[in-house]
């Protein structure tokens, strides 16, 4: 089974995002860069596929040149190789252009399913997976709390609000996968010193045939406007309970029209 | 005026509460035109989509289409699309809304807003992000506006459509069913508003201590006819299900009233909660983030205060 695992480098969540003062787009810099959580789900699932049965891991990621420390998180995890598409003529793209270049790097190397995390901490679209599976016509198997492969048939537990569905669908197949999936493993130091010998792809747009017309800033599909940092709400009331906290909060919720 | 699509969300046949605001904001678009695709239309869905001002009610309900995933939605919209033209086409930001969306928008060749929370006339969508500290417009610049609506952001307005209804008959591409749904497996819902819906959500964090421990959250939401909601903490520790995580890597809630309960107030933890208009804490640490966000807090253990909320809530509203 080849498998390929989608995963994005996001600023840590733990920092403070802002928009850049001139083009609108997400300032990267200024952040750490690490391993979009959700995908660590997604490439320890694909390595517990293939430590099941056989095959192998190839790590995807479209970023700036230091994206390459997310893919090498990935090496040192246990996959196996690594494709990263880098270009600069990508920057300032949107969930439409990442879809089409994704889509473009991954076709035609024989994957029998692509790995996605359901969602990326920085642009929270859930949309990426959706579109590739769309723009390669494979089946869409979305937001997996489990997943089963028997051969070349795949079934996953679709998470729902009331529960979940089940969905099956043959290989190839597009699959996102959330995060009560799986506990991810960290890397050994083993890994870590294996990761460095591992084959890591360095490509660019024009290598993945990808149209420039359709990527970049330029292409976008929406623009931003304007924007405005929200000024901090202002300050509450707090009290400490001195035995008549509920009553309290009672009488600020009447006072609300709550109750 | 042009239309304006609007993706039905309905759950067992009833149209779910998003569906009505969005049908209020596209009637600032233009003409609001509901999409109705699965099950058959029963009068009480008809009725509650043309009351909320439906003008036409497109229904695609071919048994095959809810045997199959996200795909087929978004073929009958694209269908739609190329045939009337619309202005725009709404869809409910929630998991399954936006895959629709985005398949749409590969499929017709438009750009894609998700989780707008405000829409003007000319089509300019609002977002907040990155947790409610920034404000931002944009709009779609190519194709038919695709644009995803978050729950409770906008309010549903009555008033009277014509709730035409036309057939739509769309034959499945063969990509449509590449993946079928086999078995649909209702976990325990128990009368609760669905929590990215809910006007009001109570939720419980580590502070709640053990499964029991939610027991005083549940009664607080019961009595306010909330939602439950969890941080992380108290989801991964196996005390509340997952899918009632709220927070950067859960549910995106923006109701009119949340109450915090032993949650701290992470970062992630308040992306996903803090555009609710009232905030209201309890939290032994006066110290605990979350008490920048409170328009009412009280320090103090939450199994004194919460029960005797609960008990006065009560009191006051029999
Ligand atoms: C990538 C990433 C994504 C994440 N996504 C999410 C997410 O979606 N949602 C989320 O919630 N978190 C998320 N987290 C986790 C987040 O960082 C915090 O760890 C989590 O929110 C903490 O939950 P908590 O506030 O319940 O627990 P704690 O931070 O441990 O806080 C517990 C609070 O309870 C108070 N307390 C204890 N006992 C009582 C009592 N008897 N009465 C009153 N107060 C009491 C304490 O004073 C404390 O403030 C994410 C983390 C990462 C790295
Ligand atoms: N630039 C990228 N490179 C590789 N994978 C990506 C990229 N952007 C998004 N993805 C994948 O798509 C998923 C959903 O992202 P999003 O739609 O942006 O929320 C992520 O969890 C990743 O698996």
């Amino acid at each position: 089974m080849k498998i390929a695992v989608c995963v994005k480098q996001v600023p840590d969540t733990w920092a403070e995002k802002k928009l850049r003062a001139d083009d609108s787009t997400l300032d990267r810099e200024s952040a750490d860069g690490v391993m979009n959580e959700l995908d660590e789900y997604a490439v320890e699932e694909a390595l517990r596929i293939v430590e099941a049965g056989e095959g192998e891991v190839t790590i995807v990621t479209m970023g700036p040149e230091r994206a390459s420390e997310t893919v090498r998180k990935a090496l040192s995890m246990g996959a196996d190789a690594g494709v990263h598409l880098v270009d600069d003529a990508l920057h300032g793209s949107d969930a439409l252009a990442t879809s089409e270049a994704l889509a473009k790097v991954l076709s035609g190397r024989g994957f029998d399913l692509i790995l996605f995390g359901s969602e990326s901490t920085d642009a929270r679209m859930s949309v990426v997976p959706a579109m590739v599976a769309e723009r390669l016509g494979v089946a869409q198997l979305t937001f997996a709390q489990k997943v089963t492969v028997s051969g070349g048939a795949i079934t996953i537990e679709r998470a729902t609000d009331y529960g979940y569905d089940t969905v099956e669908a043959a290989t190839p197949a597009v699959v996102s996968v959330v995060e009560k999936i799986n506990e991810p493993r960290y890397p050994s130091f083993k890994g870590i010193m294996a990761a460095k010998k591992k084959p890591v792809e360095t490509i660019s747009v024009a290598d993945a045939g990808i149209d420039q017309s359709v990527i970049g800033a330029s292409a976008a599909w929406s623009a931003v406007v304007d924007f405005a940092v929200r000024l901090p709400k202002a300050a509450g009331t707090v009290v400490t309970d001195e035995g008549d906290g509920g009553v309290k909060i009672a009488e600020f919720l009447s006072a609300q029209k709550f109750i | 005026m042009s239309e304006v699509l609007v993706l039905v969300e309905q759950l067992d046949g009833q149209v779910r509460k998003v569906t009505l605001e969005l049908l209020a904001a596209a009637a600032v678009l233009g003409t609001p035109a509901a999409v109705w695709v699965g099950a058959e239309l029963n009068e009480d869905a008809a009725s509650a989509l043309a009351s909320h001002g439906a003008a036409i009610i497109y229904v695609a309900d071919d048994a095959e289409l809810s045997q199959y995933s996200v795909a087929p939605k978004a073929e009958v919209l694209a269908h739609l699309v190329a045939q009337k033209s619309p202005s725009a086409v709404l869809i409910a930001s929630n998991a399954e809304g936006k895959e629709v969306a985005g398949r749409l928008a590969v499929k017709v060749n438009s750009g894609v807003i998700t989780d707008a929370v405000e829409l003007a006339a000319d089509g300019t969508a609002t977002q907040s992000v990155f947790g409610g500290s920034t404000i931002v417009h944009s709009k779609v610049s190519h194709g038919t506006p695709i644009i995803t609506v978050r729950p409770n952001a906008v309010a549903p307005v009555e008033s009277a459509g014509a709730g035409v209804r036309e057939s739509v008959s769309v034959s499945l591409s063969a990509g449509a069913k590449l993946a079928k749904v086999t078995g649909r497996t209702v976990a325990q819902k128990g009368g609760r508003p669905e929590l990215a819906e809910a006007s009001i959500v109570v939720s419980g964090g580590r502070g709640v201590g053990a499964a029991e421990g939610f027991g005083v959250i549940e009664a607080l939401a019961d009595s306010l006819h909330g939602a439950v909601g969890a941080s992380r903490a108290a989801t991964d520790a196996g005390w509340y299900p997952h899918q009632f995580q709220v927070g950067q890597t859960g549910k995106t809630v923006s109701p009119q009233l949340y109450v915090a309960n032993g949650i701290s107030g992470a970062i992630q933890h308040r992306a996903g909660m803090q555009t609710s208009k009232t905030i209201v804490v309890v939290n032994k640490d006066p110290e605990a983030p979350i008490f920048e966000l409170a328009d009412f807090g009280v320090v103090g253990d939450l199994f004194a205060v919460v029960p005797q909320l609960t008990e006065e809530i009560t009191k006051r509203s029999s």
